[in-house]
């Protein structure tokens, strides 16, 4: 533990030190911002409306930060070379992406209570805070789905060889799962055949990720989720992100690395 | 005349019938065979070099000492621990040719995130810290990111990680290459100075006259193969030539070229 916790620390590290995270983060703030000013009391489905795009911004940045940032760790390790003295420690290739995983995933849970405290500050001020129990559970989901998204931007970074290639796939993916997976059993029922087993296959097998997304609980200021889905949630997304990593780790392992 | 492989005492570090084939690059190429049954010993306490021209699988040889590569047939121990498990990394120091760390770490970080590494107490990592920097005379420059390092600078910072567990075993890959004659000077009197230690260093290095004068054996590998290892006096000696010259009819260089 004491391994994959110092090669987090690194992560974490490197991140706050990079500029492209600050740029993120100032640029939802000032979107929220400008929402935050207009003033939301007299017209309500304009408050809904500014929420709807505060938090999706907020989804993008997120995602953006966690893609990006987690595709180029163990590729960025390999060509500058970093990787030789920490793989002459003894560190095993697990250790390094596990330590890769919780590193972003930690730093990406940072910029999530950044996103989302800035959002709850800006409602307060606003007098439309919204519920506290319900904005801790969607940063909270947020935070998981994001571990299943980190460990296949992982895998993809040993997988592909160019981390801008497996930026844009992993995005790409993301998306149509956020988009059309919840979908995929009524496209399965319509299809004869085939076509039909496979689009049920792909309903089973893909990560669920839209089922963590309560933005819209949020913006109509529905009651929170209740405990029993809440923890089963939480229990899916970890049981994929272990996978993902279990692959990750067997790919790695067979990578020959050559000074 | 002391025997090239002292038997009896366990050896610190070896091979056994090491092999390494890399596949073929392109289709209809024939493998590349990089080492050819290596079988080597070096005892405690010996600075041992390893040369070899370019290509010969010295890289190589390392890299499956370092867990970086498997090999394709054969072992590799080092303390008696087979290679490919990581405690076998617990006692070792590797400074590789090209040192490359984390650009956004300071010295200091980048000390004490190998002293984790390596389960360090915070309290002997600040004193192995201070001692290391100390040595490699870096001490006013603890806290300045590596980015804003020369090269020099860097290469001593390498020199200091490699040192940082106090290491029974260090595994130097062309540690003077790129220095300046002082920073040649630095590296020389440090491995004499594990020498008197009872450390046992082993080194690859181009530069036969630095190698006469610091080792006590040495290995000679060309195409993969081990030609000849030996005592250094003994080798000078027998062939009545300075090492460079036994070096170069070793690999079948014809020496009235050279001279």
């Amino acid at each position: 533990m004491r391994t994959w916790l110092a090669l987090a620390w690194v992560v974490v590290k490197e991140l706050y030190r990079r500029k492209d995270f600050y740029v993120l983060f100032v640029l939802t703030a000032l979107i929220t911002l400008l929402s935050g000013s207009v003033t939301f009391f007299e017209d309500t489905r304009m408050v809904r409306y500014l929420r709807e795009v505060t938090l999706l911004l907020i989804w993008v940045a997120a995602l953006v930060i966690a893609v990006v940032t987690a595709a180029r760790q163990i590729p960025a390790e390999r060509e500058s070379r970093t990787i030789f003295p920490l793989l002459a420690k003894p560190v095993t290739r697990g250790q390094v992406v596990l330590g890769k995983f919780f590193g972003v995933w930690l730093a990406t849970g940072l910029a999530l209570v950044m996103f989302y405290g800035f959002y709850l500050l800006v409602g307060v001020w606003q007098a439309a805070p919204g519920s506290l129990a319900l904005g801790l559970q969607a940063l909270w989901l947020h935070w998981v789905m994001l571990a299943v998204v980190i460990a296949m931007a992982i895998l993809g970074s040993l997988l592909f060889s160019a981390p801008s290639v497996n930026s844009t796939v992993c995005l790409v993916v993301v998306g149509g799962i956020l988009l059309v997976a919840g979908h995929l059993n009524t496209l399965a029922a319509a299809q004869p055949g085939w076509a039909g087993s496979l689009l049920y296959g792909l309903y089973f097998a893909l990560p669920h990720l839209e089922l963590f997304d309560v933005r819209d609980l949020m913006i109509h200021e529905h009651a929170p989720v209740a405990v029993g889905p809440f923890l089963v949630a939480t229990l899916y997304a970890a049981v994929y992100a272990a996978l993902l990593l279990l692959v990750a780790w067997w790919v790695f392992r067979r990578k020959a690395l050559s000074t | 005349m002391k025997p090239a492989v002292p038997s009896g005492v366990e050896p610190i570090l070896k091979t056994e019938h090491l092999r390494v084939v890399y596949p073929p690059s392109r289709r209809g190429e024939a493998p590349k065979v990089a080492v050819k049954d290596l079988t080597l010993e070096v005892q405690q306490g010996e600075v041992f070099g390893f040369l070899g021209p370019n290509g010969a699988g010295k890289t190589t040889t390392m890299n499956v000492l370092l867990g970086f590569l498997t090999p394709t047939s054969g072992e590799a121990y080092l303390f008696g621990v087979n290679v490919r498990d990581p405690i076998a990394r617990q006692r070792i120091g590797y400074l590789p040719e090209l040192t490359y760390y984390y650009k956004f770490l300071t010295a200091e970080e980048i000390l004490r995130f190998y002293a984790r590494l390596f389960g360090l107490s915070r309290l002997e990592a600040d004193r192995r810290i201070d001692q290391l920097l100390k040595l490699v005379e870096l001490e006013h420059a603890r806290n300045r990111l590596l980015k804003h390092y020369s090269k020099g600078m860097q290469q001593r910072v390498g020199l200091a990680q490699a040192l940082i567990n106090d290491p029974d075993l260090l595994i130097l890959d062309e540690p003077t290459s790129g220095l300046d004659p002082l920073g040649r000077m630095k590296v020389r009197e440090i491995i004499q100075r594990l020498k008197n230690e009872g450390k046992t260093v082993f080194f690859s290095s181009h530069e036969l006259g630095e190698v006469e004068t610091v080792c006590d054996r040495v290995a000679i590998v060309h195409r993969g193969e081990l030609k000849i290892v030996g005592r250094v006096d003994d080798l000078v000696r027998s062939h009545q030539a300075n090492l460079e010259q036994v070096f170069l009819r070793i690999i079948g260089y014809p020496t009235c070229l050279a001279a």
